[in-house]
């Protein structure tokens, strides 16, 4: 599904990724670790599109096909969803014009018509319902005024109204309480299929007790420098990131 | 000849053809002399040190355009609001054109200054109200030197009137430029209700200057919702003096929507005589090109317990530049004042600008005031989360500004002109998406 080849990446001449390699297979979950500053944030973005960001050397393929050029909206119709550490207030547009928008633009450039409205409003309906979210809320403007957790379980009812390929969830955890994180999760995991993967990235173990990761990577310093199954979130959650640090430099 | 000179010798011309032994004649005549005073504006006055009309006063305006009538519905219903059941006063080069209006007398006066200027019944009410608030500047004397064409209306007491009135003024450039001078009186009286559209629309590509006055009056109680579309030609100018005078506990809301023409100048002004009136002035701009846009907003709150609020979005793109100058006076005696003003602006490009001035003048003590103004780009973080959901660059900048400018358009009363406002934005900004935000 993506293939990650020796991905170097800067912004304002800043080198933030130095040589990333990555397979996602689908069907698979990653959990992506790492301290601050590792650059956990920057290959989400960078694989979202992110125009700040210049791709050195290297490149990032989805399905085979060289994503490098492509713009976020592009790699959005290709099937790449990203879900913000920090979603991005807009006031004036509802969340449900938002959806609407994203899907029949993503519809119009597959040469497809608007989605009828009547299957517009079931499939917010169903997805709502998934997300246990309040269909008041829809109404709304973009994460204006929401709570830490309503803008995260926002983030995943958009990812389940666009149904990606491949989505990555960017710090998901962060600022959520125990039961928004379990209906987060729940979520992520009652979307998860063989036919689509995701990349978790995270700074605690927490959430992948939820979602289960196939593969833990630890990012440090803008390269994977250790991978492992399940059962390394645990061993970083119970020692810090320090003994991996030092292997590294030793 | 300089146009000014050309205006004040024909001036006589004009004499030949209206009732000089009249008192409306003797202010028509006092406000020529003004304009040979003053003359034009120029930018060593502070209210138009940002707004030269030099550009735009070089042509050889024919000041009495030829009568044009032969315009059909067919060819100009895309400038009304057609969907919607409406009073009309259409004028073509300045002349009513009858064919294409809808007028009253029928409970109320929808019909002609022309009228209203010349036939004895009316008299009292022209006395009353005629050239009672305009300004005595150069720009309005000069229309009140010409003034004799344009809307008259009158709602009478506890009048509802159901449906809006539009009014539409066309110029056919058929001759080379063309300069026109609407001139309407607009009274409505104690707790009755008004809805008006307003529009200027050039219909080729010859320069057309319009210099427009209208008076509205809005006695005890009234409410008046006036809309200004301006989506003019780039070959047209419009000057708009309007000029309202509100008595107690009467509402009147002015929405101005500038997309389109070569420069726009709105003098705006309101004045409080009572109390707890409520004065509403909302804005969208938004051009591009080498378009100019300068709203001038006056309230004057002279009476204790009243509120203004005024609101102007500004998008600006290429060359374009913007002047928002907005006055709001309070009186000593207008205590209890609420005044708010915004005046947010977004630049799309490096060359774009747009000066803004809050001024306020304040002699009371107890009053409630704020402004802000604010200018900026398009939030990019906001255009990458936009985007990252699929919505193309184009289409989630134009749902950005919509968005930036949306809350004007939440007081628009009458949802065919919301609709129409919304299609004229998605056009200009090029994208073909439902705005129904």
């Amino acid at each position: 599904m993506l293939k990650i080849n020796n991905l170097h990446a800067s912004i304002e001449d800043k080198a933030i990724l130095k040589g990333i390699n990555l397979e996602v297979k689908a069907g698979e979950v990653h959990a992506i670790m790492g301290p601050n500053g590792s650059g956990k944030s920057t290959l989400a973005a960078v694989i979202a599109g992110k125009e700040e960001y210049e791709v050195n050397e290297g490149s990032i393929e989805l399905e085979g096909e060289d994503i490098d050029e492509l713009a976020a909206e592009e790699r959005a119709h290709k099937g790449i969803f990203l879900s913000f550490q920090y979603p991005v207030e807009i006031p004036g547009v509802s969340v449900t014009n938002f959806m609407k928008t994203a899907i029949n633009e993503s519809r119009k450039a597959k040469g497809l018509e608007d989605m009828p409205a009547k299957d517009m409003l079931k499939m917010i309906r169903d997805k709502s319902e998934l997300l246990e979210i309040d269909r008041k809320f829809l109404s709304r403007s973009i994460n204006e005024g929401f709570s830490g957790g309503e803008k995260k379980r926002n983030e995943i009812f958009q990812m389940a109204m666009l149904e990606p390929k491949l989505a990555i969830l960017d710090e998901t955890d962060s600022g959520l309480d125990i039961d928004a994180l379990r209906i987060v999760a729940n979520g992520v995991n009652k979307l998860k299929s063989k036919d689509n993967a995701v990349i978790v990235i995270t700074h605690y173990q927490r959430l992948l007790d939820h979602i289960v990761p196939d593969f833990v990577h630890v990012l440090h310093n803008g390269k994977i420098v250790k991978s492992g199954g399940k059962e390394l979130a645990h061993e970083l959650e119970a020692k810090g990131y320090d003994w991996i640090k030092e292997e590294v430099s030793a | 000849m300089e146009l000014k000179e050309k205006l004040v010798s024909s001036f006589m011309a004009f004499e030949d053809t209206v009732d000089v032994h009249s008192s409306i004649h003797d202010i028509r005549t006092e406000a020529i002399k003004t304009f040979e005073e003053e003359g034009f504006p120029s930018k060593r006055l502070e209210d138009w040190k940002y707004t030269s009309l030099n550009s735009i006063l070089k042509h050889d305006y024919s000041v009495f355009p030829k009568h044009e009538n032969d315009i059909e519905f067919k060819d100009v219903k895309k400038y009304f609001i057609h969907d919607i059941d409406a009073y009309k006063i259409i004028f073509i080069d300045g002349k009513y054109a009858s064919h294409l209006s809808q007028t009253t007398h029928d409970g109320l006066d929808v019909c002609l200054m022309s009228a209203a200027l010349t036939k004895p019944k009316y008299k009292v009410i022209i006395d009353n109200y005629f050239n009672k608030i305009a300004a005595k500047n150069g720009i309005s004397s000069l229309n009140t030197a010409f003034s004799y064409e344009g809307a008259y209306i009158n709602i009478p007491k506890n009048k509802v009137v159901e449906k809006p009135i539009q009014i539409i003024h066309f110029s056919t450039g058929n001759e080379a430029a063309v300069m026109l001078q609407p001139r309407n009186l607009i009274v409505v009286n104690e707790n009755a209700h008004v809805q008006i559209i307003e529009r200027h629309q050039s219909l080729t590509d010859n320069p057309v200057l319009t210099n427009s006055v209208t008076e509205i009056f809005t006695n005890k109680r009234a409410i008046v919702d006036y809309y200004k579309i301006q989506n003019d030609r780039q070959s047209a100018s419009l000057i708009d003096n309007t000029f309202v005078n509100q008595k107690q506990e009467s509402l009147a809301k002015v929405h101005t929507f500038s997309f389109g023409g070569k420069l726009i100048r709105n003098n705006l002004n309101f004045y409080q005589n009572g109390e707890r009136i409520d004065s509403t002035m909302k804005g969208i701009t938004i051009i591009g090109d080498k378009q100019h846009v300068d709203h001038n907003t006056l309230v004057h709150h002279i009476e204790p317990n009243c509120e203004s609020h005024q609101d102007y979005k500004g998008i600006f793109d290429d060359n374009s530049t913007g002047v928002f100058n907005g006055k709001v006076v309070v009186e000593k005696e207008a205590q209890k004042t609420n005044a708010f003003q915004a005046n947010n602006n977004v630049l799309m490009s490096d060359k774009a600008s747009i000066n803004t001035k809050p001024q306020l003048e304040i002699f009371a003590d107890d009053v409630k005031c704020s402004h802000g103004c604010t200018i900026g780009q398009l939030d990019e973080s906001a255009m990458f989360y936009l985007r990252s959901r699929g919505i193309p660059e184009k289409e989630a900048r134009a749902l950005l500004m919509f968005a930036f400018s949306n809350n004007v358009l939440d007081s628009v009363k009458i949802p065919e002109i919301k609709n129409r406002i919304t299609k004229i934005i998605a056009n200009k900004l090029g994208v073909n998406i439902g705005f129904d935000l």
